[in-house]
């Protein structure tokens, strides 16, 4: 089944007085259950083909869609249903929400969805446990390390079980054996869990996870490769 | 779909820790709003305190809070339009009014002449004993005495009155009045006792007399011009108004103060008006605050913001979210102004002595002693318009937030 099927994105920004091209006529599909890295230099398109998928960004033509639902053409209302019930983000920065515990950060979109408090704070410490954050899901982010933070927000983007888990250089944060511990994770929960991953990345370890790996260059896919 | 309960708690728990982010901006607003919701409570009350004193002052010297009166006396308050003296049958109905006293007047326009000037005034009849306890007046004579009998031959004028007659105490004076057969007629009387009264105008006009005195003076024995009746409280006369119409006979009625003296209901109109502006103008002085509070809490977490979208957050529910952070430092405020207020006009339920502006106080018809009133319904106003108007001007900058772009938003430093 197809988790994401993107048909000629294309997607302009101004920076000054130049017009700079985010994406080139993007052609992409992606099966549900796949674990796939983005890989080029900055400014190749990464990102903006992250946050079309996820509903963050518009683009300027071509379609999106998830499943059957057409992303590109819904309202902000309905893209934030998208995004809460279907697609979990991972950022580059943690963005955790500073006045919020780890466990409370978990909770959150769990919350939003309306899942009963009983059964959200269940699985809010099964998933800090699982993250190796057992212990510490009373703490607020800035009594967590890089490393810590950045799990908290993988347990939040995973723990309502979404289809798709959207990751923005989720590594460049951080040491190379929190690097080590998330990918694995990672991969664990699209080995069990069947959770489609896209990462997108500079990070050649991360690209060595991949069983896809996709390169951009000025905001076109050069190459789309299994590994 | 979640339920709205649920994301009632999820909204309340971010906008109540946001409130405490920057504990000294918050306090510091805190703070504006108590002080401004103190102002606006314990202004209000010492504005009604002072309104209160008018009006029962002005009630007091004329009009009382029930008349009973020729229907067309108001129009023509002349001799022409009395009614009879209350009966016993009368009297008893009005003495079973409860808690309400009453005493019977005449009261004509006249003409009063000493030995170097004339002028026109309102001549009073008044029944001695029950005088003192609908007006007051007997407290207020500055030199000789009050009346002492309905059939005394005194005449008791005032201060300002006596200094235009050229007059004192002692000296004969000449009152003119028209009988109800348009026939003048007049009586000299003895200057028995001077008052002050806090309108210094009501000096000039307003002169009194034993009740039989002037009966006979004008050929009405057995009637009066007025029926004055007292409850306890200007503003609450429904239940006695009620009780009084069982029992009127034919031929009289009824009128509350507010339709005899239109002066003082509409001091009283106003002063609701007034209270209302009053309010909205320290609100609007706050508001610049609140709104100020909320920008910059925005400004600080545009990058939360934009998170929140990311995670699914629906634009509408970071506006409810916003407005509850606003609300929250409302109420906060609020509670604490309440606080204050009542706690600073308490003491000051045995009067505050303003008689440094006594002069002024007299001119607006007040004492020099003010007497703060706390009305609930001015605290629930005050509260209500604060809860309102401050939703309302925190409304832009909820709706700014929700219209972020998630992408920049999540891009900013």
């Amino acid at each position: 089944m197809t988790a994401i099927h993107c048909h000629q994105l294309c997607k302009t920004f101004r920076q000054g007085d130049e017009i700079v091209t985010g994406l080139d006529h993007v052609d992409l599909d992606i099966a549900a259950g796949e674990f796939v890295c983005l890989s080029g230099p900055s400014g190749s398109g990464k990102t903006t083909l992250l946050n079309a998928i996820g509903g963050l960004d518009t683009p300027d033509s071509g379609e999106i869609r998830m499943g059957d639902i057409r992303i590109d053409q819904l309202e902000r209302g309905a893209l934030a249903d998208v995004r809460l019930h279907h697609i979990g983000f991972v950022f580059q920065a943690y963005n955790l929400i500073p006045v919020l515990s780890a466990r409370e950060n978990v909770e959150f979109v769990m919350q939003v969805q309306g899942v009963p408090a009983r059964e959200r704070a269940q699985k809010a410490r099964a998933i800090l446990a699982e993250v190796g954050l057992d212990g510490l899901e009373d703490r607020r982010p800035a009594q967590l390390s890089g490393g810590q933070q950045q799990r908290v927000a993988v347990a939040r983007a995973i723990v309502s079980q979404p289809d798709l888990v959207l990751a923005d250089e989720p590594t460049a944060n951080l040491d190379s054996v929190a690097s080590k511990h998330l990918m694995g994770l990672f991969v664990e929960l699209n080995s069990n869990h069947h959770v489609t991953f896209v990462i997108a990345t500079h990070d050649k370890r991360v690209m060595s996870y991949a069983r896809r790996l996709i390169r951009m260059q000025d905001g076109r896919i050069v190459s789309d490769e299994a590994q | 779909m979640a339920s709205p309960h649920l994301h009632f708690i999820t909204l309340l728990t971010l906008s109540w820790r946001n409130l405490w982010r920057n504990k000294r901006r918050t306090a510091i607003m805190l703070g504006a709003i108590s002080v401004g919701v103190w102002a606006m409570i314990f202004m209000t009350a010492l504005m009604r305190g002072m309104v209160d004193d008018m009006i029962n002052q002005g009630i007091r010297n004329l009009p009382g809070h029930i008349q009973l009166q020729n229907p067309s006396y108001l129009d023509d308050p002349s001799v022409t339009n009395s009614i009879a003296a209350p009966d016993d049958e009368l009297r008893a109905a009005l003495d079973g009014l409860g808690a309400a006293r009453w005493a019977t007047r005449i009261k004509v326009p006249a003409v009063i002449a000493s030995e170097r000037e004339t002028r026109g005034v309102n001549l009073i009849g008044v029944d001695a004993d029950a005088e003192s306890d609908i007006s007051g007046l007997p407290q207020h004579i500055s030199e000789g005495r009050f009346i002492e009998s309905d059939d005394d031959g005194g005449i008791v004028i005032g201060a300002r009155l006596a200094e235009h007659l050229e007059t004192r105490l002692g000296k004969r004076v000449v009152v003119m009045s028209q009988d109800p057969d348009n026939n003048i007629s007049e009586r000299g009387f003895r200057v028995v006792g001077i008052y002050r009264a806090k309108l210094p105008e009501l000096e000039e006009f307003n002169v009194y007399a034993g009740r039989d005195t002037l009966q006979q003076l004008l050929g009405i024995e057995g009637r009066v011009s007025q029926i004055i009746i007292m409850g306890d409280d200007y503003r609450d006369l429904e239940t006695l108004y009620q009780r009084l119409l069982a029992v009127l006979p034919d031929g009289l009625q009824a009128r509350a103060w507010y339709q005899v003296d239109r002066y003082l209901a509409a001091m009283y109109n106003m002063m609701d008006g007034f209270v209302l502006v009053w309010i909205v103008i320290i609100f609007l002085a706050l508001s610049f605050g609140l709104v100020n509070t909320l920008v910059m809490a925005i400004f600080e977490r545009v990058r939360e913001i934009g998170l929140i979208q990311a995670l699914g957050m629906r634009p509408a529910l970071i506006v409810y979210q916003i407005l509850l952070e606003s609300l929250l430092l409302l109420l906060i405020g609020l509670a604490a102004g309440n606080l204050l207020a009542l706690i600073s006009i308490q003491p000051m339920q045995d009067g505050v002595d303003v008689s440094v502006v006594a002069e002024g106080m007299a001119m607006m018809g007040a004492g020099s002693v003010l007497y703060p009133k706390l009305i609930l319904s001015d605290m629930l106003l005050a509260n209500v318009v604060v809860i309102l108007l401050g939703i309302l001007t925190s409304i832009l900058p909820a709706w700014r937030a929700a219209q972020l772009d998630p992408v920049r938003a999540l891009n900013t430093t």
